[in-house]
């Protein structure tokens, strides 16, 4: 009797996320996947189309460099901020009684609005006076035009998106405290260097959390929307001054939902989008077998 | 306690379901309006004194195209909708807007005094949706120090002769250290490609789109290739996103910029922000010498399904009729004189209003660039042209400009980038069932 008491307790206190997700998440999930059969401008009632938005996408010159683009994005800023990020955790570690300092200035970047971001990074990137070049100058280089030349547009995003790297530190650090300390004493004593500690040590150690920074990463990464909107689709939402070198996919699809009004087109790029990252992250799941280690099921 | 929880849940959910501020008797709701200056608080004000019984509640904020749409095929819309007249269309042909024929007859609007471009971009298909608030054009703006410094006389610097233009670009641009360090010729494209294929003899759009048209790819060649001789796009946005456009340091007091082709609120800028500049603001013509610009603005309108569509068609005609122009003008210019600024004018979709404001309000002060540049802008009102609503508008531009920036960037030829573009219009034509 207790333990029925007990379940409908729980599923009471269950009940307002339940609700909340079948009607706020499930509810216009399910929605839009019948919108992405039909053609809906929001006024005319939606009418079935069938597959051929999902045809059109096909063809779509536009949803194709969309991908294009922020896969790329996705394939350069996920690695480089795991690297930097376990790169500043080290040192953290390193810090002694000034690691509480430093751990709160890396955090403080994650802290600004993402669209304060773009505005600073707008200036620090120009080509023309922007702080990144004049520092590229002083070792003689001559910097790219990161904000108009469409050949580092995207190169420039990636840089601007290690500006949160350190949130990830503070999750490394985390992790890196939990590797037992008996296991590079045993590793020194067998005569291992510093980076085959680093290798055969703390990788392994901190591979749980390494591989949920990379699914967030990569999923955050695939979505990646409002520095990029803000930098360069605010003055001119439709077409900005750069081309579509930073037209990514969620850019793309707000495009056709607010912009063009196309509601179904745009509901099949949501779902596509949607199967892309279910895919990328079973594969994840499925390579994580292999190379990530709990210690509770050591 | 549980059943006193789960009535509050009940009625706060309810509360959604009620009854929207729109249905309220004597209540008149707007959308896309906002209070920045006396230009609307003085004409909202001249409203409030004939109708004192009617609240009217003004939605502050640019329009959001997405919300406006949503309310109104949620039959949720506002009273009135303050928008973009070149999107004007798009709402017509959607069925968002009303036709406003009988309340602009039962008002007594006469739209013949309206200019005749604002009309154009307000008619749908023989039937008229909005009516016309401001009045914008696009002109040259020339530095005068820079242009006298390079030899050349600010008074024959014009866009007739384009391969003048082009030399004289090529003699006012400055590099240095393989910098651009002045623009000599800023042709802002993308944006004011309708208004150079038109100098080129050739409408954007018409019946059908006509970016393919021979005339257009030329004005396109021929824009482009000024900026690729400045530097090359990537480096003239660069440089351009460095200036101080709103502030007493702007291009021209610098000296970053030589000349450019620009919309005429920004001799308002200029005046306001640095009153001694030293500029000319000149015409824009066409290759025949003949002054030609094109219209801009915002027009009012009513939404299908709107509570309240006489008291809004009411509101419509005293925000735009002539005296309510005027009496915002006066309180303009009083506020402008409080601070000790000049009043350089308003510009509306309306002759009268504007005859009445630059003859009775209009108070320059002096400053050499109202008293010429605004002469200038009065001379070029009626030479505007329009391009004709569209239902795809959005698209269409969004086809021309993407295809001018592919030039821009050395992606495409203009050939080809007109062709896709012309490719594009058409499948967004054929899509909104504007064919």
């Amino acid at each position: 009797m207790a333990s029925a008491r007990e379940a409908r307790a729980g599923w009471l206190f269950v009940l307002p996320w339940v609700a909340g997700f079948l009607l706020l998440t499930a509810g216009p999930m399910l929605y839009s996947l019948f919108l992405s059969f039909t053609h809906y401008d929001l006024l005319k009632p939606a009418r079935f189309a069938g597959m051929s938005n999902y045809r059109e996408m096909l063809q779509d010159e536009r949803a194709a460099k969309a991908l294009w683009n922020t896969v790329f994005f996705t394939l350069l800023h996920v690695p480089l901020q795991i690297v930097l990020a376990l790169g500043l955790a080290s040192l953290l570690r390193r810090a002694g009684r000034s690691a509480g300092f430093f751990r709160t200035v890396l955090f403080l970047p994650t802290m600004t609005p993402p669209v304060a971001l773009a505005a600073l990074f707008l200036l620090l990137l120009n080509g023309q006076n922007g702080a990144i070049n004049a520092m590229l100058g002083w070792f003689g280089f001559t910097g790219p035009q990161w904000t108009t030349d469409p050949a580092w547009i995207k190169p420039g995003l990636v840089l601007m998106s290690l500006w949160t790297a350190g949130s990830t530190a503070v999750l490394y650090l985390a992790a890196l405290t939990r590797v037992p300390g008996e296991r590079y004493e045993a590793a020194r004593l067998d005569g291992a260097s510093p980076w085959r500690q680093f290798w055969h040590v703390t990788l392994p150690g901190i591979s749980g959390t390494v591989y949920f920074t990379l699914i967030v990463n990569t999923i955050a990464s695939l979505q990646v929307f409002t520095e990029a909107y803000t930098m360069f689709f605010g003055a001119r939402p439709s077409t900005p001054a750069e081309g579509d070198a930073a037209l990514f996919y969620v850019i793309y699809l707000f495009q056709e939902a607010f912009g063009s009004l196309r509601m179904g087109y745009a509901s099949a790029l949501a779902w596509v989008l949607f199967l892309v990252i279910a895919a990328i992250t079973a594969l994840q799941v499925r390579l994580s077998r292999d190379y990530v280690h709990y210690e509770d099921r050591a | 306690m549980t059943r006193w929880l789960v009535a509050l849940l009940l009625v706060a959910g309810c509360g959604g379901l009620g009854p929207s501020v729109a249905d309220q008797p004597n209540t008149l709701t707007t959308m896309g309006f906002g209070l920045p200056d006396e230009h609307a608080t003085a004409r909202v004000k001249v409203f409030r004194d004939r109708r004192p019984e009617v609240d009217l509640r003004v939605n502050e904020g640019a329009l959001d195209e997405q919300q406006f749409l949503s309310a109104v095929a949620a039959d949720d819309p506002p009273d009135l909708v303050y928008a973009d007249r070149r999107k004007l269309g798009g709402y017509a042909a959607r069925g968002a807007v009303q036709d406003l024929g009988p309340c602009l007859r039962r008002h007594q609007v006469d739209l013949k005094v309206f200019r005749e471009a604002a009309v154009r971009q307000v008619t749908y298909a023989g039937t008229v949706y909005g009516v016309p608030d401001f009045f914008s054009v696009r002109v040259l703006i020339l530095n005068n120090p820079v242009l006298r410094e390079a030899g050349v006389d600010p008074a024959t610097l014009s866009t007739t002769d384009w391969q003048r233009l082009a030399e004289t670009t090529a003699k006012l641009a400055r590099t240095e250290d393989g910098r651009l360090r002045r623009i000599g010729f800023d042709p802002r494209v993308p944006e004011f490609v309708a208004l150079w294929a038109k100098a080129n003899g050739a409408d954007l759009i018409g019946d059908e789109p006509h970016l393919d048209d021979p005339r257009v790819v030329e004005a396109v060649r021929y824009t482009t290739g000024l900026v690729r001789a400045q530097g090359g796009w990537a480096a003239f946005k660069a440089f351009r996103d460095t200036f101080d456009s709103f502030g007493a340091n702007n291009e021209f007091v610098t000296g970053q910029v030589a000349a450019m082709a620009m919309d005429s609120w920004y001799v308002n800028t200029i005046a306001a922000n640095s009153p001694d500049a030293d500029v000319t603001v000149a015409p824009f013509t066409d290759r025949q010498g003949n002054p030609l610009t094109e219209a801009g603005g915002q027009a009012w309108a009513i939404p299908q399904g709107a509570r309240h569509p006489e008291l809004a068609c009411e509101f419509i005609a005293t925000m735009t009729a002539a005296d309510t122009w005027v009496t915002a003008a006066k309180a303009r210019r009083d506020a402008l004189a409080e601070k000790g600024k000049p009043y350089s004018g308003t510009f509306t979709g309306n002759r009268a209003a504007d005859e009445k404001i630059f003859s009775e309000v209009y108070d320059p002060r002096g400053i050499r660039v109202l008293e010429q540049g605004v002469r200038v802008l009065q001379s070029v009102q009626d030479k505007a042209f329009a391009l004709p609503p569209n239902p795809a508008a959005s698209d269409l531009v969004r086809s021309w400009e993407s295809a001018v920036t592919r030039v821009l960037l050395g992606q495409q030829s203009p050939e080809e980038s007109m062709a896709q573009a012309r490719r594009e219009a058409d499948r967004a034509i054929t899509r909104v069932g504007g064919r």
